[in-house]
């Protein structure tokens, strides 16, 4: 089945808080190797002007890619999970994420396009507070491998 | 300097942009990745899918052996900017594309070496790009990977 052109151009409703939390963004900074202390002692965060402990610069992926899940999961949208590559990842931060954030994601499928036998997915994750204040947008190009 | 009893947190020792020149090179650092390694990152992520960490699935789906997340490559070389920036709340944009995935054999695992030159400098904002190149088996992993930090 296809990937489903339609979906370009469409807008999910905005999820339920992700809750940032202090443990996970530890064991995230441990799996990437990222040794600042700013990931796990809130007073070097704090002593850097930061509210709590932040994440590293790739952790809104965790968000973004549960919003993503959207898209996948639709049958409508006839992504095969299992041949999806990931092609490209940006990441603009508004300011770092935060233990205590509670972070909404709305996600955008900004463009549906097939090239050399493969379909390739354009998302943009606007991550925002509960109170609406921007924090990240996250863009994820995923290439669903075309088949035998 | 502090009078606190206690030992203090180091404040930030955030890299100035009047001690940066355009075309200076990062010290580069050799990234060890294994199996290992990415399920610690398939769980931390909470992308559990198991081409990267199920042999028999990988290939089973066309690819020639487990291969790490695009988005483990990308979160730890981006260690060698905020490890030089000197505070990883810093980096205000990245981006990357993926353009060979990183083939994690079971035994031995494989090694990523990362390195980073300045590529732009805006001395009004303190806005420093750094282009990383990262590489597994003697080919580029990421392209246009691009990240930009502001100093101090």
């Amino acid at each position: 089945m296809p990937v489903n052109a339609e979906f370009q151009g469409r807008e999910y409703p905005p999820t339920e808080p992700y809750r940032v939390g202090a443990a996970k963004i530890r064991e995230f900074a441990e799996a990437v190797g990222s040794s600042d202390p700013v990931h796990v002692d809130a007073e070097v965060a704090r002593a850097r002007g930061y509210a709590d402990v932040i994440a590293p610069p790739t952790f809104a992926v965790i968000i973004a890619q549960q919003c993503d899940g959207q898209l996948i999961r639709d049958p409508e949208a006839g992504i095969d999970f299992s041949r999806v590559v990931h092609g490209e990842q940006r990441f603009v931060h508004h300011r770092p994420l935060t233990a205590g954030d509670a972070i909404i994601g709305t996600l955008h499928v900004d463009t549906v396009r097939e090239a050399g036998g493969h379909a390739m997915v354009t998302t943009r994750t606007e991550l925002a507070t509960e109170a609406g204040e921007p924090v990240c947008t996250a863009t994820s190009t995923i290439v669903i491998r075309g088949g035998e | 300097m502090n009078e606190q009893p206690t030992t203090p947190p180091a404040p930030a020792t955030v890299r100035s942009a009047a001690d940066v020149t355009v075309g200076e090179t990062l010290p580069s650092v050799t990234i060890h990745v294994d199996r290992a390694r990415l399920v610690q990152y398939a769980g931390a992520s909470l992308d559990r899918n198991r081409i990267h960490w199920d042999e028999p699935f990988a290939k089973q789906v066309g690819l020639p052996d487990v291969i790490a997340h695009g988005m483990f490559t990308m979160g730890s070389a981006v260690t060698l900017v905020t490890e030089w920036v000197g505070d990883a709340g810093r980096v205000v944009e990245y981006g990357t594309r993926f353009t060979k995935p990183v083939v994690v054999p079971y035994d031995g695992g494989a090694d990523i070496e990362v390195s980073g030159v300045v590529k732009a400098l805006e001395p009004d904002t303190k806005r420093v790009t750094i282009e990383l190149t990262a590489k597994a088996a003697g080919e580029k992993v990421l392209g246009r990977a691009l990240a930009v930090a502001v100093l101090d």
